[in-house]
């Protein structure tokens, strides 16, 4: 079966539709016209050009060039972390403690599963680890941010429980503990709903697009429950270590509770 | 040297500030609001940055880690936070049995909601939540700020009794002359950015 191309003014239907919501928007003064024209305006031209990209990626398959895009992705992912926190880190914290959660997981989780469960040769083919990256990055910065912004806004409200509970002798993690479980909390519910909701409420769009492109559904299935597990596992262990790493700054060495460390919204 | 001993301790508007508090004595800091009373014993309690030493018995407040400092320093600030819903949640298991009859409590108040109680109470049960933790030195920021006068007195009793017992080292900030007159062995006043003697040894 050969998949229908879409040909680009038939895009630009969907996007009356979207003009219309804008409209309506507009009209009822809701508020949310202007970042929903900017968001559609970004969408359309980063994924036509990330299109223009992988084209030339898949045709010439060197491994820097994947590398490459493999690192301006995460700068751009540990850069989303950093502007969707309310409260964050000064200084290089924020960005760097994001980052390096978001490389450490997503990153050795996406070559373990090229690696050892797809294997595709070489390893690092395009058409399998670009996609795969993409949906690692994009669900962990969701998890990362969630958790971190929980985390440090939590934090300053309870600035007082935890300073008592400093006083009373108790060590930093004792005194963090419930913020660090209700961050990490905040951080995984995404990922346990889709995996809740997966089959049933929502069919997942990769497996969408995978049988839209003419697989057989019982390998896009089987692609998609890969692709559930493994977001987990990256956002899950994401958030372990952006909570961790993140709540170790908010103290000193001496187990003081340094909010001077926040930046205020 | 024994009990808790402040060498050219500064933080914030304070500078130099050196202090003796041998066990089982009260020493009072009043002066007017903003000058730095509460800074200075969280400063003694290591909870932020300062200079001069700090130490208890002859240890150096940075030459232990700094929750075990504050296991045997314990701060009692002047609004107590209760992040539990029970109050026994916030007391380890053994304290229940010896509840003194002096807080003005039924036993039962381990099992009661936090929620319930006034601030005088909170007050009256973070004093004994410090105490059971067997402290060598407590840091009181206006203790009876939320009590009646009544009850000022009865727990201003109870507390000394327990701190002689306990040859327990007190900072205790107090604003009333009178109470300062009833407890303290002796008193400072915070003066611009020194402490002055008002009465007592040196």
């Amino acid at each position: 079966m050969e998949v229908i191309d879409l040909a680009w003014w038939k895009l630009g239907l969907a996007a009356l539709l979207v003009l219309a919501l804008a409209a309506t928007g507009y009209r009822s003064r809701l508020g949310i016209s202007r970042s929903l024209l900017i968001a559609t305006v970004r969408t359309v031209i980063q994924l036509a050009l990330i299109g223009l990209v992988l084209e030339a990626l898949f045709a010439s398959s060197a491994f820097y060039w994947i590398a490459l895009l493999a690192l301006v992705m995460l700068l751009v992912a540990g850069r989303e972390v950093v502007a969707r926190q309310g409260r964050r880190l000064k200084g290089w914290w924020a960005f760097g403690i994001g980052t390096g959660a978001m490389f450490v997981s997503s990153f050795t989780v996406t070559v373990l599963a090229l690696t050892v469960v797809i294997g595709p040769e070489p390893w690092y083919t395009p058409q399998y680890a670009i996609p795969l990256l993409g949906m690692m990055l994009g669900n962990t910065l969701t998890g990362v941010s969630l958790a971190l912004d929980r985390l440090n806004d939590a934090v300053w409200r309870q600035r007082a429980v935890i300073e008592n509970r400093l006083m009373l002798g108790q060590t930093w993690q004792q005194a963090l503990e419930d913020i660090r479980r209700d961050a990490m909390r905040s951080g995984m519910m995404p990922s346990i709903n889709a995996m809740a909701a997966a089959g049933i409420v929502s069919l997942p769009g990769m497996m969408t697009g995978q049988i839209l492109a003419g697989s057989p559904p019982a390998v896009a299935v089987k692609y998609q429950i890969l692709v559930m597990l493994i977001i987990t596992v990256g956002t899950g262990f994401g958030a372990v270590m952006a909570v961790s790493w993140g709540g170790r700054r908010l103290f000193d060495e001496r187990e003081r509770l340094r909010l001077e460390r926040l930046l205020k919204p | 040297m024994t009990g808790l001993l402040l060498e050219d301790v500064s933080i914030g508007g304070l500078r130099e500030v050196s202090l003796a508090v041998p066990g089982g004595q009260v020493v009072c800091l009043s002066g007017p609001s903003g000058s730095g009373k509460s800074r200075l014993l969280r400063a003694v309690a290591d909870l932020e940055p300062h200079g001069g030493r700090v130490s208890l018995n002859g240890t150096d407040q940075q030459d232990v880690p700094a929750h075990q400092w504050r296991r045997q320093v314990v701060m009692v600030p002047a609004d107590s936070q209760w992040w539990f819903d029970e109050v026994g949640a916030h007391f380890p298991d053994t304290a229940g049995g010896q509840f003194p009859a002096a807080l003005g409590f039924p036993s039962e108040v381990m099992g009661w909601s936090v929620s319930r109680l006034s601030s005088g109470e909170r007050q009256r049960l973070a004093l004994w939540r410090a105490l059971v933790l067997e402290p060598e030195v407590l840091l009181l920021d206006e203790p009876t700020a939320n009590l009646d006068s009544d009850s000022t007195e009865s727990m201003e009793h109870w507390l000394s009794g327990e701190i002689r017992r306990r040859q327990i080292a007190t900072l205790w900030v107090a604003h009333d002359p009178a109470q300062i007159h009833r407890v303290a062995n002796a008193h400072y006043r915070i003066q611009g950015a020194a402490l002055e003697l008002v009465h007592g040894s040196d």
